[in-house]
């Protein structure tokens, strides 16, 4: 039994810089790789997370292809926008454009069906994470390690980011393939700094949550549950959010207010920048819309670290939170 | 002279339970009410570099608390505490970097994951970059036996092969502080042994290694430990090797019985020369096993005359050498259960 090994002479102790920053980034990389490596391990995940947002999905699909139907039959039967079609040729441009609505609403509904991923992966892996740490004893060991505490909720969030692209990308391309849904890219870097920026403020907001969550405890963990249907509605994830400003008089405080959530403008900005011929309402242009999710990413990681110092201090003064029976 | 672990008159009181969205439950008749809990009363101890320290004590006494407070998990609510020299309180990334834990029973680690998957995460969090860490789990998976095992999803493992994947774990960082929280609760012979004789082992090869071990396996203490610290209620009741402790009660005369189930055990401290006695009873076997520490062996026949007298048949009596367990009853008045 040999127990002085080389490996372990080496170990020095340091403090410097470098050394946090090295420190750091390995912990981002662990705590990152269970949820890179470890969950698609379970193949099930192909049915629970593809086929099955799929059914929801087509259950919208499907709501918008019979109001299509709908509009192309009166069409077809002459009445172009409420009123008698003037020519042939003003027909075929009001069923030109119904169809590329109805390509935007299904874009739309695929689009928010992916996003839906990423918003259920944020509540059920982020804001919750923690608290599930602490039922199964890992986070009072990640908490008298010597890395920061961002960066376990890093990793957290970019094992998160990463896990859920795979099955949103699958989701995506199952749902173009399914429904045969045309997307237009016009300015590809746009629309990845929209799309990453989006994941950015959409997983600090996560960040942020963890520590409210594991505050709380299980009266928290509930609010996962109350967060998915009224967030589904107020993102705008099976419609274009624009629409709530159509709706007098309350329409525009739901869209204010479901701005909270990065999703609902990311989702926003990604339509129009993926379906620019649908005319379908908008909240604001692409780039204001960026420039709020840059806002939003910063203030929830600013609130997320201070949240999660706020926790570590709490725990350590009463006793609670980071073990199970305390 | 810097210790390795230090503890100045360390106080921790937890407070009642509160529950920001619940309302406050009135206790039932009968029922204590949830209240203040001192689990730790003005702690002074000094644990040397090197040392392989012990702490006894029964559930409750306060062990893993103090185990918290020097792992950076908890703040006293007095007192000072001190690892490596580093203020707990103040300077916690020092002490980080030097102290490892591990608790008898974790179900730490993630099941998706292999045992070597589980153990290399961890070492990230300590800085241990991935060709050492995967040495070393290298080297540890083998003195531990669990080599076959270490491409094994964790859910797969079995209670004793976890436990040494934390034991593993705790190692691999290569502290200089590790803090063992009753490491072999719940394990067979076997797995108990290993884990014992590599702690003994990696106290005893690297001089500047240090343990803290908590345990109610009076044996286990005396067997690994070079002094021990009994606690009981929060507060060390004695502090010194094994062998002086027992010494403590060597004046004494201790003997064990095993009897038919008594109704009245209380009798027994108001007979003139026992000095302190401990009653368990074990409801499988319908026995009931006393423990005394008499002043000299008169009050033996009292204490029989107590038993007959409630119709229990006496099974053995035995007049033994003192142990740890005497040491605590003759502090205590209680044994462990």
């Amino acid at each position: 039994m040999n127990v002085a090994t080389p490996s372990a002479l080496a170990t020095v102790r340091r403090s410097d810089f470098r050394y946090k920053l090295s420190l750091n980034l390995r912990s981002v990389l662990g705590r990152a790789y269970p949820r890179v490596i470890g969950a698609n391990r379970e193949p099930s995940w192909v049915f629970f997370e593809v086929f099955l947002p799929l059914l929801g999905i087509a259950a919208y699909v499907f709501i918008y292809q019979s109001f299509y139907n709908a509009q192309v039959a009166l069409i077809q039967s002459g009445v172009c926008a409420g009123a008698p079609c003037g020519s042939p040729a003003e027909q075929l441009a009001a069923l030109q454009t119904a169809a590329q609505n109805f390509n935007g609403l299904v874009g739309t509904v695929v689009l928010g069906g992916t996003m839906v991923a990423f918003w259920l992966n944020v509540l059920w892996s982020m804001a919750s994470q923690l608290y599930w740490e602490k039922e199964i004893g890992n986070l009072q060991i990640y908490m008298m390690a010597p890395m920061s505490r961002m960066a376990l909720l890093a990793g957290m969030a970019i094992g998160g980011m990463f896990m859920t692209s795979v099955r949103a990308i699958a989701t995506l391309v199952a749902g173009v393939l399914v429904f045969g849904v045309v997307f237009q890219i016009a300015n590809p870097f746009l629309l990845l700094g929209v799309f990453f920026v989006t994941l950015i403020a959409l997983y600090g907001m996560g960040m942020m949550f963890a520590s409210l969550y594991l505050l709380w405890g299980r009266e928290a963990w509930n609010l996962s549950s109350l967060l998915e249907e009224p967030i589904f509605f107020s993102s705008g994830m099976y419609f274009p959010a624009g629409g709530f400003l159509l709706v007098q008089p309350w329409g525009p405080a739901v869209a204010v207010a479901g701005s909270i959530v990065p999703a609902m403008l990311g989702l926003d900005a990604l339509r129009q920048l993926t379906l620019p011929n649908a005319k379908l309402p908008v909240l604001l242009t692409p780039v204001a819309e960026l420039e709020l999710l840059l806002v939003l990413a910063v203030v929830f990681l600013v609130l997320a670290r201070y949240a999660l110092a706020h926790l570590e201090t709490l725990a350590k003064r009463e006793g609670k939170l980071t073990s199970r029976h305390q | 002279m810097t210790y390795a672990v230090e503890t100045r008159d360390l106080t921790r009181i937890f407070a009642g339970k509160r529950h920001l969205l619940r309302r406050k439950r009135r206790p039932e008749e009968g029922e204590e009410p949830e209240g203040p809990v001192t689990a730790l009363d003005g702690v002074t101890m000094q644990i040397k570099e090197g040392e392989l320290f012990g702490l006894l004590g029964p559930n409750g006494a306060g062990k893993t608390t103090l185990i918290k407070i020097l792992c950076t998990l908890l703040l006293p609510t007095s007192g000072q505490a001190f690892v490596a020299g580093h203020d707990v309180a103040k300077d916690v990334f020092p002490i980080r970097q030097r102290i490892s834990m591990v608790s008898g029973g974790e179900t730490t680690g993630y099941g998706l994951l292999t045992a070597k998957e589980n153990i290399w995460m961890f070492s990230q969090f300590y800085g241990v970059p991935s060709r050492v860490a995967n040495d070393r789990i290298d080297e540890l998976m083998d003195v531990f036996g669990l080599r076959d095992r270490r491409d094994s999803k964790v859910r797969t493992l079995s209670t004793g092969q976890r436990q040494k994947m934390n034991m593993i774990r705790g190692f691999v960082t290569d502290p200089d502080i590790l803090f063992l929280d009753e490491p072999t609760v719940g394990l067979d012979v076997n797995a108990a042994r290993t884990i014992r004789d590599y702690v003994m082992k990696w106290v005893q090869e690297q001089k500047e290694k240090t343990v803290l071990l908590t345990t109610h396996y009076m044996a286990e203490a005396d067997e690994m430990c070079d002094r021990i610290a009994i606690i009981d209620n929060g507060r060390i009741l004695a502090c010194d090797t094994p062998e002086n402790l027992k010494k403590m009660v060597r004046l004494d005369t201790t003997f064990r019985l095993e009897v038919d189930p008594l109704k009245d055990t209380a009798g027994f401290g108001e007979i003139a020369g026992v000095k302190n006695y401990s009653v368990k009873n074990d409801p499988s076997r319908n026995i009931t096993y006393l423990t005394f520490i008499l002043d000299g062996e008169t009050p033996v026949a009292d204490i029989l005359s107590l038993i007959m007298a409630q119709g229990a048949r006496v099974h053995s009596l035995q007049k033994s050498e003192p142990s740890l367990e005497d040491v605590f009853v003759s502090m205590v008045g209680k044994g462990f259960e």
